[in-house]
C-alpha cells in the first residue's frame, strides 16, 4: 500500500512538475521582481536604485515624494476611468449575452452548435486586425460617416474614433464571447420543468424570472462578469487603437511607464494596485458565492 | 351548468415530429372529470395522456376544442391563471429554495400574508408526513421525501384540481405501493379531483375511481377499474390491462348464450349476448381458469391444454400452455393447489375449466385478431 502511495505521489509530481516549473519561472518570479521593484527608487536613466522608496505608490495614492514632485490626482482619475469603462463593458456584454444565451439554448441541437461556432469565430482572426477594422468603420472617412453623409443626415463627419465611446464599443466587441460562454453554460443546464412548475404555481413571467431563472443562472452571471472585468480593467490594446489621449486606461499608463518613461518601479506599483483591486473584488465575489452555495443547486 | 370539475370538448392537438410529419396526440377528446374523483389517464407512451394533462394545466394549447374547469372556459388561459396544480414526474423542486419556500411558493406569488402562509405551509407538510422539515433543502431529502414535498407544494394553494404526471415512476416498488395508498387517502381528505397519468396498469387499477384508457390520441374506454378489467371495450384495452387470453372467431348463439368458434376450430362458451354482428373476441382472464377435478362433473366449460411451463410466483402458479391448435394460454392457479399442479406438470397436460359467465365478449377488430 505504501508503494502504491509512493507511486501515486511520483505520478503526481510527473504530471504537475512541468506546469509548476513553468509558472514558477515565468509567472511567480517576474511577479516577485515587480513587487520588489515597486518599492525601489527609479534610476535617473531607467533602471533602479536599490533603496526603499514607498513614493511609487504615493504618487498614485496621495503621498508624493516631497523632494521631487507634488501629488497628481491624474493617476487616480485614470484608475477611476478604467474601473468605469470595465464596469460599463461588463454591463453591456451582460445585457447583450444574457438574452442571447436563452435564445441559443432553446435552439435545436445542430443550430445550437452552429451558433456557438459563430460566437467563437472572432477568435480565429487577430485581435489587432479586428480592432483596426473598427478604425475603418469609425474614422471620419469611414463606413458610418460616409453612409450618413451620403444619406444627407450629417454635414460633416462625426467624431466617432478616439473617444471613450469607441473604446467601450471595442471592449464590448472583444469581450462578448468571454461573457457569453459562462452565461450559456449555466443557462443551458437550467431545468425547464422548473420554469413550468413556477408557472403552474401561479407565477407570471416576471416572478418566474426573478425567483427561479435569475438565482439559478447567477453563477454564470458572476463567472461572466469576473472573466470580463479582470482583463477589461487592464486592457491597453483597445484604448491604444481606438481611444484618444482622453480615454487613456491603466493598461496604457503601465505600458507607458515601462516602455516610454522607463520608470519600472512606478509601472510596477501601478500594476500591483491593479492586481490588488482585482484580488479584492475576486475575494468578495467568491465569498458571496460561498454564502449563496447552500441555497444553490449548482456547484 | 354541468357538475364536472374539468370538461374537455373535442380536444385536438397534433405536433410536428422531427421528421416533419404531423403526429396526432389528441384526436378529438371528450372527457368529463367529476368533482372529487380520482381519474387515471392510462396508456402506453405516445398515447396522448401527457398531452392531455398539459392541455388541462395549460402548457399545451389545443388546435381545436375547449376546456372548462369548474364550468369556466379555460381554453385560452395561461397556466399561471388556471386553478390547477401539477405534481411533476421529476418533482421539479426548486433546488435553490428550502422545502418551506418550495411549498410556500404559490402562496408567496399570491402575496398571502406571512403568518397564514407559514401556517398553511406547515399544514401541507404535515399532511404529507414531512412536518418540521421546512428548513431543509430538496437535495438533502430522499426521493420519496422529495415526492412528498412536490405533493405538498401542489396542494398548498388549494387547487380545484390536482394533476399528477407519473409521480411515482421514480420510486422503488415498496415505496410506490405505500404512496399509492397515501395519495388515495390524501385525495379523500382534500375532496378535490385528481387526474393521474400513468403507464402502469397496476397503479391505475389500485388507485382510480375511473380509468380512461388512451391509445393513439383517443379514449378507448372510460370506466371503473373493475369494468375496465372485467369488461374491456376492445382488444387494446383487454391486452393493455392485465394478462389476457383472447380467442377471436365467429360467434353464434341465442339470447345470453354464445359460442365463439375460432378459425382453428376451438370453441369458447360465454354467458353473454353477442355484442355485434361479425367477428367477436372472447376474453378469459388467467385467474378465471381452474384445474378440472379428476373425476365427476363440474358443470363448467373445459379447455384442454398442453403445458409448456409452470412458474411459481408466490401466491399463485402461472401455467403457460397451449391449446391443441397451438394458441398460447396463460392460467394462474392458487398455490394451495400445488400438488395437483405438480401432477399436471408431470403429465404435461391439463384440462382447464372456466365459468362461461366469466367470459367477456367484445367486437373483434382486425388488429386484435
Amino acid at each position: 500500500m505504501s508503494t502504491l502511495k509512493a507511486r501515486k505521489r511520483q505520478q503526481l509530481a510527473l504530471l504537475l512538475g512541468p506546469v509548476t516549473l513553468f509558472l514558477g519561472i515565468f509567472l511567480l518570479l517576474p511577479l516577485a521582481i515587480m513587487v520588489v521593484y515597486s518599492f525601489l527608487m527609479p534610476g535617473l536613466y531607467g533602471g533602479v536604485e536599490w533603496t526603499y522608496y514607498p513614493h511609487n505608490y504615493g504618487r498614485i495614492l496621495g503621498f508624493a515624494d516631497p523632494e521631487f514632485e507634488v501629488f497628481d490626482p491624474v493617476y487616480l482619475s485614470i484608475f477611476a476611468r478604467s474601473v468605469k469603462i470595465a464596469l460599463i463593458t461588463v454591463a453591456l456584454t451582460l445585457l447583450v449575452c444574457y438574452p442571447a444565451a436563452f435564445q441559443i439554448a432553446a435552439l435545436p441541437d445542430r443550430w445550437k452548435n452552429f451558433a456557438l461556432f459563430l460566437i467563437t469565430l472572432p477568435f480565429f482572426a487577430s485581435l489587432i486586425v479586428r480592432l483596426f477594422i473598427w478604425v475603418l468603420i469609425l474614422r471620419p472617412t469611414g463606413f458610418i460617416n460616409e453612409t450618413l453623409g451620403a444619406l444627407g443626415l450629417i454635414d460633416r463627419p462625426l467624431d466617432l474614433l478616439y473617444t471613450e465611446g469607441a473604446v467601450i464599443l471595442g471592449m464590448v466587441y472583444i469581450y462578448i464571447p468571454f461573457m457569453f460562454l459562462p452565461l450559456y453554460a449555466s443557462v443551458e443546464k437550467l431545468d425547464w420543468t422548473l420554469i413550468r412548475a413556477s408557472q403552474d404555481l401561479g407565477a407570471g413571467a416576471f416572478d418566474t424570472f426573478r425567483r427561479i431563472i435569475l438565482p439559478l443562472t447567477l453563477p454564470g452571471i458572476a463567472g461572466g462578469c469576473i472573466i470580463v472585468f479582470i482583463p477589461a480593467l487592464g486592457n491597453f490594446i483597445v484604448p491604444a487603437v481606438l481611444g484618444g489621449a482622453k480615454s487613456m486606461m491603466l493598461g496604457n499608463l503601465i505600458e507607458q511607464q515601462f516602455l516610454a518613461a522607463r520608470n519600472w518601479p512606478f509601472g510596477s506599483a501601478l500594476a500591483m494596485l491593479v492586481m490588488a483591486v482585482v484580488l479584492v473584488l475576486l475575494f468578495i465575489a467568491i465569498r458571496q458565492e460561498r454564502a449563496d452555495q447552500p441555497g444553490s443547486g449548482h456547484a | 351548468m354541468d357538475h364536472s370539475s374539468v370538461r374537455l370538448d373535442g380536444a385536438r392537438k397534433s405536433f410536428a415530429s422531427p421528421e416533419g410529419t404531423l403526429v396526432t396526440a389528441l384526436a378529438g377528446i371528450d372527457l368529463g372529470v367529476k368533482p372529487s374523483e380520482f381519474l387515471t389517464l392510462l396508456g402506453p407512451s405516445g398515447c396522448g395522456k401527457t398531452t392531455l394533462l398539459h392541455a388541462i394545466s395549460g402548457f399545451v394549447e389545443l388546435d381545436a376544442g375547449r376546456i372548462f374547469i369548474d364550468g369556466e372556459d379555460m381554453t385560452h388561459r395561461p397556466p399561471n391563471k388556471r386553478p390547477v396544480n401539477t405534481v411533476f414526474q421529476s418533482y421539479a423542486l426548486f433546488p435553490h429554495m428550502s422545502v418551506g419556500d418550495n411549498v410556500g411558493y404559490a402562496l408567496d406569488i399570491a402575496r398571502v400574508a406571512r403568518p397564514e402562509r407559514n401556517a398553511r405551509v406547515g399544514a401541507a407538510l404535515e399532511m404529507v408526513g414531512l412536518g418540521g422539515l421546512e428548513k431543509r433543502l430538496p437535495r438533502q431529502l430522499s426521493g420519496g421525501q422529495q415526492q412528498r414535498v412536490a405533493l405538498a407544494r401542489a396542494i398548498v394553494a388549494r387547487p380545484k384540481l390536482l394533476l399528477l404526471d407519473e409521480p411515482l415512476s421514480a420510486l422503488d416498488r415498496k415505496l410506490r405501493q405505500a404512496m399509492q395508498i397515501e395519495l388515495k387517502t390524501l385525495q379523500h381528505e382534500l375532496g378535490i379531483a385528481f387526474v393521474f397519468v400513468t403507464h402502469d396498469q397496476e397503479e391505475a387499477l389500485t388507485m382510480s375511481d375511473r380509468i380512461a384508457v388512451l391509445n393513439g390520441g383517443e379514449i378507448q374506454q372510460l370506466a371503473s377499474p373493475g369494468e375496465v378489467y372485467n369488461r374491456p371495450a376492445n382488444g387494446f384495452v383487454a391486452s393493455f390491462i392485465g394478462a389476457s387470453n383472447l380467442f377471436t372467431g365467429s360467434g353464434s348463439g341465442s339470447g345470453a348464450e354464445t359460442i365463439v368458434r375460432t378459425s382453428a376450430g376451438l370453441t369458447v362458451h360465454a354467458r353473454m349476448a353477442l355484442p355485434s354482428s361479425g367477428p367477436v373476441t372472447a376474453l378469459i382472464r388467467p385467474e378465471q381458469f381452474a384445474l378440472a377435478p379428476d373425476s365427476g362433473t363440474h358443470g363448467l366449460s373445459e379447455l384442454p391444454v398442453s403445458i409448456d411451463q409452470v412458474v411459481f410466483m408466490g401466491m399463485v402458479f402461472e401455467i403457460h400452455g397451449r391449446t391443441d391448435d397451438g394458441q398460447k394460454v396463460v392460467a394462474t392457479l392458487p398455490a394451495s393447489q400445488q400438488s395437483r399442479i405438480a401432477e399436471a406438470e408431470g403429465r404435461r397436460r391439463a384440462v382447464l375449466t372456466y365459468d362461461p359467465a366469466s367470459v367477456h365478449l367484445f367486437p373483434a377488430v382486425s388488429e386484435a385478431a
